[in-house]
């Protein structure tokens, strides 16, 4: 009974979005203003469907409800409460109807949460995000209904994939997907503005808002999927290049441009068409990666069971939502004209520098990711990978962190060249200096180690020079309450580029690799650490069984020591094994031990041992860029009930 | 009452079926590193097999490479590029011979030739030609909005101001 | 103009995805296509001291069948196979590919045997060297003794009627 009262609270919400779309949308083009008025509680109704409809799912795992067919292929009754839970996004249907679920808590939150906002604008948002909507749950609906009953009933579920069996990876999706759907809110934005002809800085602080706070998601997301791999995989890896990794990098790259774009528009009333393309681009990216993701066009380690009417249907509905709007674009975009001039030497010139670079950058990996597809088309057949990435994407945004810098320091509207001259030359000798200084005491002389130290140092020095002159010239607690949270999570989103460069520079250059074979008493020494193997133990632990590896790490010069069970476990119901290593992390390395299969019956073991320098700090640059994202988030100034006009562009007003 | 125990039983047997393409996904999506022992003759040897298992794509996996699949044709394809190694191969052999057998598709780094010259210029090119767009588009507006000015001094102006932007850039 | 280009852009790309739709990308073409096949000198499986090589078999026609006891599609493909054998058109030469004898022989006699003779690639290295990665695999060699047809995977009824028999037509001429 539950699973039909979830499938129907869906049909529900499908025509609730038809509701939430077609009225707001024609009274605000007709003006009728009580259709207008439809838009808020029709989002909300919608969302209570959708929410309904989700806890029935979850009600079907938490019952071991192996009449649903979804649940039975995707849980079993030995599953921990936590894995049940987070099992409804374990699969594809499931994780639609997640997917479906995050959309409309964007679109109640437009509703509830942006009162300043005028209600036509809100009402064509809400209208935007209804369609959206709309087309996701009649894909549910038609191809991929988590409800559909499996007759006779299972007498056992087939258990989740092992791999999702982890706290990382459950929290993983929702993250990520909370980030690339709220890029709907600044598309829906970006929509309802080019049908309004209204691109101005009112509409900029309007979108910048819910532009950070998906941003600041999207990071924690990806950041969070990177971290699983890398204790999950055993491989010592956090980046693959993935087409799949890529389809959530690509909008993550895009909102970056998209805030700094927005900057821009907010503050000086230009850039308006870029900034609208690029809130389309964002989020059609994302729908793009859900394309990808989910019609098995590409190969992919986290590609969904595939089918080919999926794959058709995702196409259909892209088409109609993206071509839509870039022809709504090409149409509307001519129409808008900036309000002032830019200059060469300015700050949203530096800003621009940053839009070119991260669009560029995009513009590479999208043509690597769907490469493969145009030379299968010609008969071909190559495979673009980690290499290819690695070097073109790295080239391209390398110059990125010099603008960075420079963007923090250069004035709006217009600055001398002697004025930036005499503020950066002396700091930016410091920092070639002291990157040099530091390169050198590195295991060995890299060029490239030395590039990144420098880049991350020089962003590191110009952002304290940021700060610094914002307080130099008036007492600290006016400077403190003066200062915008935005500033602040301007600074911190880049210094925490500057310690995600210093972790990825670090870690690629200088990282040790060693596949051992050992048996119970030997020790090897990877970078001063002694490893030793005091052989495994095997054990029967809740859904699975356990063979657990035991070492002791030791180091004479920092008087370390720790004992480390990296482990193998056969999950019962799939037979499947799963490999967890074991991680002694530390602020300045990560010492990494995997157990790999016994290599005879004397107790040898191939064992894999890493040395990760540095590693940590790819993650903590990512948590204080989405840190970042929450300042620049909560500033007041998105708050106020503002009528005021483009504001006066003074340097003080800072991003 | 029996034709419903077919349907019924169609079902089941639909189910099943589903069932083992969804297994087969499990087994063939991802899958964790493969931990071997191999002996090489030099520290410089060892770095090359791990780049080269890092670079070769494994054919039967989803999206993994050869040192992170533990599918049997990536053992046997690891084998042989230990044993290439081995017998005196440098690693641009081993790919050749990888790519004789299998295509340029076991590289991740695709060989640059004529059908792949648009994927490993096209993005620099691009690049290229924003920036000058940009920059053109820039230069022209300014000449446009301060035509009071002296046209050579700000010709002048502009060449000093990128002269900086240069150095500024170098840096 | 460049406010079109987007959709432009985006229409081409749109045409590309929904013809990738079309497209398997697991089809990996073999580079092996109108080149010598490889040399190999591998045991009969019924004769394990007597060896089979390429150079036996050239001047005549003859296809390679990749198989193995533990390939479950091999099973659903043998009727197939047997069926071109029952035609008489060339001799079916299979490769057991990572396989124990004792397994393959019993396998054989279960299902019957089209093949004039198996080899034996315990090791898989004369797979390797035939870019073989999914069993089953079956190629049709030429007099010359190059490859002219590929085809990965079971051989269907129609894949049999429409590519490997016209292939192997092609050739005898």
């Amino acid at each position: 009974m539950i699973p039909e009262i979830g499938h129907f609270a869906l049909i529900i919400a499908l025509f609730l979005s038809v509701v939430q779309s077609v009225f707001p949308l024609a009274g605000a083009s007709l003006g009728i203003s009580r259709w207008v008025a439809l838009a808020k509680p029709a989002a909300l109704t919608q969302l209570l469907f959708v929410a309904i409809s989700y806890v029935c799912l979850t009600w079907a795992f938490l019952q071991n409800d192996f009449s649903v067919l979804y649940v039975a292929t995707n849980s079993n009754t030995e599953l921990p409460i936590i894995y049940l839970i987070s099992g409804v996004w374990g699969a594809h249907e499931g994780s639609l109807l997640l997917w479906v679920l995050i959309l409309a808590l964007w679109s109640g939150a437009v509703a509830i949460f942006s009162p300043n906002v005028p209600q036509v604008m809100r009402a064509r948002v809400l209208g935007v995000m209804g369609l959206i909507s709309f087309g996701f749950l009649l894909f549910i609906l038609l191809t991929s209904n988590p409800f559909d009953r499996l007759f006779p009933a299972a007498m056992e579920g087939r258990d989740l994939n092992p791999l999702l069996q982890d706290v990382g990876l459950a929290i993983h999706p929702p993250m990520l997907y909370i980030g690339y759907v709220g890029f709907s809110v600044a598309f829906a934005f970006s929509i309802a503005a080019l049908i309004s002809g209204q691109v101005d800085s009112a509409w900029a602080r309007w979108a910048r808002p819910w532009t950070n706070v998906a941003w600041l998601f999207l990071t924690a997301g990806i950041a969070l999927g990177s971290w699983w791999a890398y204790y999950e995989l055993g491989w010592g890896g956090w980046w693959f290049w993935d087409p799949v990794e890529n389809a959530s990098f690509m909008p993550w790259l895009m909102g970056t441009a998209l805030m700094h774009s927005l900057a821009i528009t907010e503050k000086r009333g230009t850039f308006k068409a870029w900034t609208a393309l690029l809130a389309i681009f964002a989020f059609s990216l994302s729908l793009l990666g859900t394309f990808l993701v989910r019609s098995g066009v590409l190969t992919s380690v986290h590609a969904f069971a595939s089918d080919p009417e999926r794959g058709v249907f995702i196409l259909a509905f892209l088409v109609i939502v993206v071509g839509g709007s870039l022809a709504l674009y090409s149409w509307r975009a001519p129409k808008m004209k900036s309000a002032a001039q830019t200059n060469l030497l300015s700050r949203e010139m530096a800003l621009l520098c940053n839009n070119i670079f991260l669009t560029v950058a995009t513009a590479a990996i999208l043509l690597g990711t769907l490469y493969p597809i145009a030379i299968d088309a010609m008969g071909g057949k190559i495979s673009v990978g980690p290499p290819y990435f690695n070097i073109v994407f790295l080239s391209i945004t390398a110059p990125l962190g010099i603008f960075i810098g420079i963007g923090m320091l250069i004035r709006w509207r217009k600055d001398t060249p002697q004025n930036l001259w005499s503020r950066i030359k002396i700091p930016a000798i410091g920092v070639l200096l002291v990157a040099f200084l530091i390169s050198l005491t590195l295991p060995q002389w890299i060029w490239s180690a030395f590039a990144g130290l420098a880049m991350s140092l020089w962003i590191a020095v110009t952002a304290i020079m940021a700060i610094h002159e914002r307080f130099k010239n008036r007492p600290l607690m006016t400077s403190l309450r003066a200062t915008p949270s935005g500033f602040y999570g301007m600074i911190l989103g880049h210094v925490g580029i500057a310690v995600f460069i210093v972790g990825i520079t670090l870690t690629s250059l200088y990282n040790v690799e060693k596949d051992l074979r050992m048996a119970s008493g030997d020790v090897y020494s990877v970078a001063g650490y002694d490893f030793q193997f005091n052989g495994v133990k095997k054990e029967d632990i809740e859904n699975y069984v356990s063979t657990r590896g035991h070492f002791t790490v030791t180091s004479q010069a920092d008087d370390f020591r720790a004992e480390l069970s990296p482990e193998k476990r056969i999950y019962r119901v799939q037979q499947s094994p799963m490999t967890e290593a074991a991680i002694d992390a530390g602020f300045t390395r990560d010492l990494f031990i995997a157990l790999g299969e016994p290599l005879d019956d004397k107790g040898s073991w191939a064992i894999r041992i890493y040395y990760k320098p540095f590693i940590r700090w790819i993650w903590l640059g990512a948590i204080i860029m989405a840190l970042g994202g929450l300042f620049a988030a909560s500033d007041r100034r998105y708050r106020q009930e503002s009528k005021e006009k483009i504001p006066e562009p003074t340097r003080e007003a800072v991003v | 009452m029996s034709v419903k125990r077919i349907a019924v039983k169609q079902m089941w047997v639909k189910q099943m079926r589903l069932f083992a393409i969804v297994g087969l996904l499990i087994f063939n999506g991802l899958s964790q590193a493969a931990i071997e022992f191999h002996q090489f003759k030099s520290p410089q040897m060892e770095a090359e097999y791990n780049q080269l298992i890092g670079e070769l794509r494994c054919l039967v996996c989803q999206n993994q490479n050869l040192a992170s699949s533990n599918a049997d044709l990536a053992k046997d394809l690891r084998r042989q590029t230990h044993e290439l190694l081995m017998e005196g191969n440098t690693p641009d052999q081993v790919a050749d011979y990888m790519v004789a057998r299998y295509g340029d598709f076991v590289l991740y780094r695709p060989p640059l030739q004529k059908n792949t010259l648009l994927l490993w210029l096209g993005p620099f090119f691009l690049l290229l030609l924003v920036v000058v767009v940009v920059f053109m588009k820039m230069r022209k507006k300014q000449v446009l909005v301060a035509p009071e000015q002296d046209a050579m001094a700000k010709a002048k102006q502009l060449l000093s101001q990128s002269n900086e932007k240069e150095q500024v850039e170098k840096l | 103009m460049r406010f079109i280009l987007p959709l432009g852009i985006f229409i081409l790309m749109a045409g590309l995805l929904g013809f990738g739709l079309t497209l398997d990308p697991k089809k990996i073409p073999s580079p092996l296509i109108d080149k010598p096949a490889p040399e190999f000198s591998l045991s009969k499986l019924y004769a394990l001291e007597e060896k089979l090589s390429k150079k036996d078999l050239l001047g005549q026609v003859w296809v390679l069948n990749v198989w193995a006891s533990w390939c479950v599609s091999c099973r659903a493909e043998h009727a197939i196979i047997t069926e071109l054998a029952s035609r008489n058109l060339v001799d079916i030469v299979g490769l057991d590919y990572k396989d124990q004898p004792t397994d393959a022989r019993r396998w054989l006699q279960q299902f019957g045997n089209p093949y004039s003779a198996s080899l034996m690639d315990i090791d898989g290295r004369v797979g390797i060297d035939w870019g073989v990665y999914g069993v089953p695999e079956t190629f049709v060699i030429g007099k010359d003794g190059r490859i002219k047809y590929k085809h990965i995977g079971p051989v269907t009824k129609e894949s049999l009627e429409r590519e490997v028999i016209p292939a192997i037509k092609e050739l005898l001429g």
